[in-house]
């Protein structure tokens, strides 16, 4: 088993590698001068000059690649254009409600989500199955931004029982946060949950079909239990999958959500630096985010091995 | 499964009609599309007054029957900018389902069919998978400045790797069958039983999954718009209608929820659609979905 994790982990380094080579190319390979593009409409031909010389844009492109990765390794994600302050810093400063956010979203939609799925496959074809089945597709039309403004103009402005917007932190009062995180929480989990839902429907619906199943009724196993221990455990690995694999499009929400509900995270640094064109601020924040999602599935791959015994590599 | 994908035209024709028969929702969501694309091929009847022209002295009016949904902050005619923005939506959903899917599957074919091309291949595509699409696309956006064409390449990019994943995980199995091998033993080129043999079988996936990306790519670009790296502000697309609109939300909802709801029920539409193609045309998928 420790091989394998061993060899887990090294192969994410090619992964990684690609993720770098492919955030240096893009602006390198975007039309026209990057350093015209970034310093804006109305920059001086000095501004021009200095935000080439900040990128390294005047060495050799093969130079600039491994100068660039040699800090990457020592955890220098370049400095901010605009604020001269460096990305790490500045991602460092907006890392706690983005952080949250996520956590939130995860747990919330984890515990819907799964007996949503588990019980829609259990009683598969009847209206509870279809509601959940409705309900997933739903989650997957309505955009982020548009379920969040619907929420707002009914909770928010219309019923006033949850603030516009903002973001508080736990530590100055569980209550205030809970009230401000509520809404961003349920906007970013609609997509997560029918997400969720769907694949642990499909993974018990097939589960249940197994002959273990039929030998743990045929005993006289409580239902209950054979949904929650023979089902749901055997059909865990899938569900995890997607739990991990959702991450990626969880982090495209992030953005859309703070934006809409004015949370100082990660996504309104995006933002912020699309606006200004700081393109050191969104490399860094792609990157950044890459990485996460790498290193969580590489876990949830760990995690594998620990939980299911079939698993041997 | 082969028969039918290489089948005539016109027996197509019937098979997706017979298809929709059996399943009322894909049914529902074909309208919905039907009228999604009848309104943005003739937008210019169906719109009352310029979509883009601005009218101050019109600003935020309810609706009424000169202006059916109301105007928006700067007197534009909220119902024609919604007709205007179905065809933004759906030329961004078409071209990028139809870019990701053929780029997708000639990697796929690639990375399925020669193996030592597979591990670069598949390693890339991993690595273009872990960056948020979204993401990748501000990236391409901000650097390339705003048009429709980049926002289309700029979503499309994300979505190919999903694409050759499928591409490649059908040709691996295909290429054990009986058929293949009996192919190969005759000295077939190897481009024959790529196209003859193994590219039908890829087709029915496909058509799904070509669905996926559409309502996805209309998802991304109503995201990107909103953002504000996307479509440049003076189109009227619903991401734009929707960013635009939002500081008025309490003032004039319908200037934000209109579009949402336009967006939301087309992307409904489309995911419909394909899970009852998925249903008829896929079944083995079906069960795991």
């Amino acid at each position: 088993m420790w091989m394998f994790i061993g060899r887990r982990a090294l192969a994410t380094i090619p992964v990684m590698l690609v993720v770098a080579f492919v955030v240096f190319m893009i602006l390198r390979l975007s039309p026209g001068d990057p350093a015209t593009v970034i310093a804006g409409d109305y920059a001086s031909s000095a501004d021009i000059e200095r935000i080439r010389a900040q990128l390294g844009l005047n060495e050799p492109i093969a130079v600039q690649f491994f100068t660039w990765i040699g800090r990457l390794v020592r955890g220098d994600l370049g400095i901010s254009i605009f604020s001269n302050l460096p990305v790490t810093q500045l991602i460092g400063q907006r890392l706690e409600p983005t952080m949250l956010l996520t956590l939130t979203t995860v747990v919330f939609s984890v515990l819907i989500a799964v007996p949503m799925g588990a019980i829609a496959a259990w009683k598969a074809g009847s209206w509870i199955d279809r509601s959940v089945m409705v309900f997933a597709v739903l989650g997957f039309s309505i955009p982020v931004f548009v379920l969040g403004y619907f929420l707002v103009y009914g909770f928010s402005m219309q019923l006033k029982w949850l603030p516009v917007q903002g973001f508080r932190s736990p530590a100055d009062g569980l209550w205030p946060f809970v009230r401000h995180i509520t809404l961003p929480t349920l906007t970013l989990s609609a997509f997560y949950i029918a997400l969720v839902a769907r694949i642990t429907r499909a993974s018990v619906l097939e589960v249940l079909e197994e002959d273990y199943i039929r030998t743990a009724r045929a005993k006289g196993q409580v239902e209950s239990r054979v949904l929650l221990v023979h089902a749901l455990r055997n059909a865990a690995v899938p569900i995890v999958t997607v739990i991990g694999l959702g991450i990626a499009v969880l982090i495209g929400g992030v953005v859309v959500t703070e934006s809409v509900y004015n949370i100082p995270g990660l996504g309104r640094l995006v933002v912020d630096a699309i606006l200004k064109r700081d393109y050191p601020i969104i490399q860094g924040l792609i990157l950044f985010f890459s990485f996460l999602y790498i290193l969580l599935n590489l876990l949830i791959d760990i995690v594998y091995t620990l939980i299911d015994p079939r698993i041997r590599y | 499964m082969t028969d039918q994908a290489t089948s005539s035209g016109g027996r197509r024709r019937s098979g997706l009609l017979s298809l929709l028969s059996g399943y009322p929702i894909a049914a529902i969501g074909a309208t919905i599309l039907l009228a999604v694309v009848v309104a943005a091929v003739f937008a210019p009847v169906l719109w009352t007054s310029d979509p883009i022209s601005l009218n101050p002295a019109n600003r935020l009016k309810p609706p009424s029957a000169a202006a059916w949904l109301g105007t928006d902050m700067y007197g534009r005619d909220v119902w024609s900018r919604l007709v205007y923005g179905t065809r933004v939506s759906l030329t961004v959903g078409l071209s990028a389902a139809v870019l990701s899917i053929a780029l997708g599957l000639v990697i796929g074919m690639v990375a399925g069919y020669v193996r030592w091309l597979d591990g670069v291949v598949m390693r890339v595509m991993d690595g273009l998978m872990a960056i948020p699409g979204i993401l990748l696309a501000i990236a391409l956006v901000s650097l390339s400045g705003a048009s429709l064409t980049t926002v289309i390449v700029a979503i499309t990019i994300p979505e190919i790797p999903r694409v050759v994943r499928l591409v490649r995980s059908i040709v691996l199995s295909v290429r054990e069958e009986p058929y293949v091998e009996a192919a190969i033993s005759v000295a077939t080129p190897t481009m024959k039983i790529l196209r003859k043999h193994i590219l039908p079988n890829t087709i029915p996936p496909l058509i799904v999954q070509a669905t996926y990306v559409c309502a996805s790519a209309m998802l991304t670009e109503a995201i990107l718009s909103f953002l504000g790296a996307g479509t440049p502000p003076e189109v009227p697309s619903w991401g734009n209608m929707m960013s635009e609109g939002r500081l008025f939300l309490p003032l004039a909802p319908g200037i934000v929820l209109f579009p949402g709801i336009a967006l939301a029920l087309t992307i409904l539409a489309v995911n419909v659609l394909g899970d009852g193609l998925r249903d008829k045309l896929d079944p083995k998928l079906a069960r795991r979905i």
